[in-house]
């Protein structure tokens, strides 16, 4: 159901990451956002930036349902690289900078690699691609709390969410080092998951029918945004509220407003 | 000195009213260079692109010169290959407003990427998939037949002529000019497709998504068709706007009248094409996605009425007035159906680039709008400087249109 297909061809099973955002419990803190540019080595923001140039992979969008108070609503909505299975940024990138690592379903971004012709950025319907406009500087002393696991990006590439592959790599080693092939569920989970305060992010192997994301995907409430698309993205909402459905799934346009945190 | 290296039997301004008029063009030269330099010293945040709009007026103003910049290869074929001699006046102009066009379009592409110096990863290891990297092959490739086919007009200056080793080699690559023509349409077909498909294939954005013909997305047939629709037409105000400039005869009138048919007879087969396109689009391809007409055209300034201007005023219109003999013959509706015509597929160009990224994707996004900085202008407008001293050189020292000689003498 909902397009849980499989990508990889060979027949050792690999997990397929996915994540489902329940959006009836997210409070819009925006802890994710942070735990995500501290996790990855984000450049700090400089008065130069805006919310249009800045660098931020766990994006919020603040969506209302246009009417006045007191029927005023309001839904907070994490938006990050949806980590297609048909993957428009893939096929356009011209020095193969983006891949669909087999071993995990995850997008990966390359950056050594790209030269920043921002093609993927245009292919992306989520605007979930990011640009170092800036050349990356952290201000003295800030330079000791970066991650060694992730390597910063330097000006002029490309750069998203890819479920904290830093993570992923560590787990793996950990794993390996205790001989082990397989990951245990808990093992590896991105740092946005791990810091909502709410538990409104959920992480998991789609292809796993006993874990709790591939109950929380068979949700009749869970869905895809601009799933018509047909990019088949392994990130999923959920919410029990019709409004929200609707503000945010594309089935009945209102008029929203955009206002970005973190 | 320069007297002896202007053409034989033409007459050219004084040298020094030549530098004077070229000065303003110096001066732009070196302010783009100036925001060149800001741009690859401090990076791209000195343009107003932003995470959204990830292109702006550099990509469009690219993708508009490479459409004019068509005349060159459409003229070589119809010269070369299919031997309608009269373009012989107008193919050697022709070559370097191509060329112009192309090497200006690398210039701002070579500022427009992230990383400039790690574009031959692209040539070593392609993604195959890639429209751009067919366009980058393509545009490559074709800019040295360009180059190649410029070459042996540069070899036609007066003085450079007198080296025997020269006329050799100049007479060899006229041998080879009939294969270069038809390599070079071939490149030609590819990347101006291709630049169409660029955006025809973004399946996550709606506006520019189109239907598969053939392997390809639509666009990147309607890309070909509208540029060598536009092609003759850019060669034929170019030729005029230098006879004008310079004051003298370069070619007889039916060769612009020519032009001016082509031109004609292409917009009208793309006008039709293009209709049939954007009814599929907006009935079929789009809504089966969830965005209606009214997803795509009710932000406003973008209305209907940029698809309306693109189809009718500067499509059909222009076809209609160019394959009209009659109106043909009078210079002012020639000229005019010449200028829609570049207009309508400069405006082709600004909607597929332009109004792609204004419109929001995510139903919770905004329409977003975006002015280009005084860096990005500057060197749009360096570009356009280059372009015009390059040709000014040329068209001084080289024998641009070989019936000058004649009309003068007449």
């Amino acid at each position: 159901m909902n397009n849980r297909n499989k990508v990889t061809q060979d027949n050792q099973k690999h997990p397929r990451y996915g994540m489902v955002v329940d959006l009836d419990k997210c409070t819009g803190c925006g802890a994710c956002s942070l735990a995500c540019a501290v996790e990855n080595n984000q450049q700090p923001a400089t008065p130069d930036m805006t919310n249009r140039t800045g660098n931020t992979w766990m994006r919020m969008y603040k969506v209302h349902n246009g009417k006045p108070f007191p029927d005023s609503r309001a839904v907070f909505v994490p938006m990050f690289c949806q980590q297609c299975d048909d993957t428009p940024c893939l096929y356009v990138c011209p020095q193969n900078a983006v891949e669909l690592d087999p071993m995990t379903g995850i997008v990966a971004q390359i950056p050594e690699r790209c030269f920043g012709c921002r093609y993927c950025m245009a292919a992306c319907p989520y605007e979930s691609r990011y640009f170092n406009w800036w050349d990356p500087v952290w201000p003295e002393g800030m330079e000791k709390t970066l991650n060694p696991d992730v390597s910063p990006r330097m000006r002029g590439v490309v750069e998203k969410c890819n479920f904290c592959h830093g993570r992923w790599q560590r787990a793996r080693a950990k794993a390996a080092s205790e001989g082990r092939r397989e990951l245990r569920e808990d093992e590896y989970i991105p740092a946005c998951v791990e810091c909502c305060p709410t538990e409104a992010l959920t992480f998991g192997n789609l292809d796993d029918p006993k874990s709790k994301i591939a109950k929380l995907v068979d949700d009749p409430n869970t869905f895809k945004i601009l799933g018509r698309l047909g990019t088949k993205p392994k990130v999923y909402y959920r919410t029990t509220r019709s409004w929200v459905r609707n503000a945010v799934d594309r089935n009945i346009y209102s008029e929203t407003k955009e206002t970005v945190h973190g | 000195m320069d007297k002896k290296l202007i053409v034989r039997g033409v007459t050219r301004m004084e040298f020094k009213k030549f530098i004077t008029y070229l000065i303003p063009w110096f001066i732009l030269l070196g302010i783009g260079l100036y925001a060149m330099y800001l741009v690859f010293r401090y990076g791209l945040n000195h343009t107003n692109m932003d995470n959204r709009f990830a292109f702006g007026l550099w990509i469009y103003f690219d993708l508009a010169i490479i459409a004019l910049g068509a005349g060159a290869f459409f003229t070589g074929l119809l010269l070369y290959v299919f031997k309608r001699h009269e373009f012989k006046s107008v193919i050697n102009s022709a070559v370097v407003i191509g060329f112009i066009c192309y090497s200006g379009a690398i210039a701002a592409l070579v500022v427009d990427v992230g990383q400039p110096l790690r574009a031959w990863f692209t040539l070593y290891r392609p993604n195959a998939h890639s429209m751009l990297a067919e366009v980058t092959f393509c545009l490559s490739l074709y800019l040295t037949v360009l180059a190649v086919e410029y070459v042996p007009i540069v070899m036609k200056n007066r003085k450079l002529k007198q080296l025997p080793s020269f006329l050799v080699f100049e007479f060899k690559l006229h041998k080879v000019m009939p294969l270069l023509a038809g390599v070079g349409a071939l490149l030609s077909f590819f990347h101006q497709g291709s630049l169409g498909g660029m955006f025809g294939v973004l399946n996550g954005q709606p506006f520019a998504f189109r239907e598969t013909v053939l392997v390809f997305p639509s666009t990147f047939f309607l890309f070909v068709l509208s540029a060598i629709a536009a092609g003759p037409s850019f060669i034929l105000l170019t030729t005029w706007l230098v006879s004008k400039i310079s004051g003298k005869r370069l070619v007889t009138k039916d060769v612009l009248m020519s032009l001016g048919k082509i031109s004609g007879i292409l917009l009208i087969i793309y006008v039709f094409f293009k209709s049939i396109d954007s009814l599929v689009w907006l009935n079929k391809t789009s809504p089966a996605v969830g965005f209606s007409a009214a997803d795509h055209y009710g932000f406003a300034p973008f209305g209907i009425w940029i698809l309306s201007l693109e189809i009718i005023l500067l499509g059909l219109v222009p076809g209609l007035i160019l394959i009209n003999k009659k109106l043909r013959a009078r210079t002012s509706w020639l000229l005019t159906g010449a200028v829609l015509a570049c207009a309508g597929v400069a405006l082709n160009r600004f909607v597929t680039t332009i109004q792609t990224l204004s419109l929001p994707t995510l139903p919770f996004a905004d329409f977003l709008t975006y002015t280009p900085t005084w860096e990005e202008t500057a060197i749009f407008l360096m570009v356009i400087a280059y372009g015009v001293i390059l040709y000014s050189f040329s068209f001084r020292y080289l024998p641009l249109f070989p019936q000058e000689r004649e009309l003068h003498t007449k």
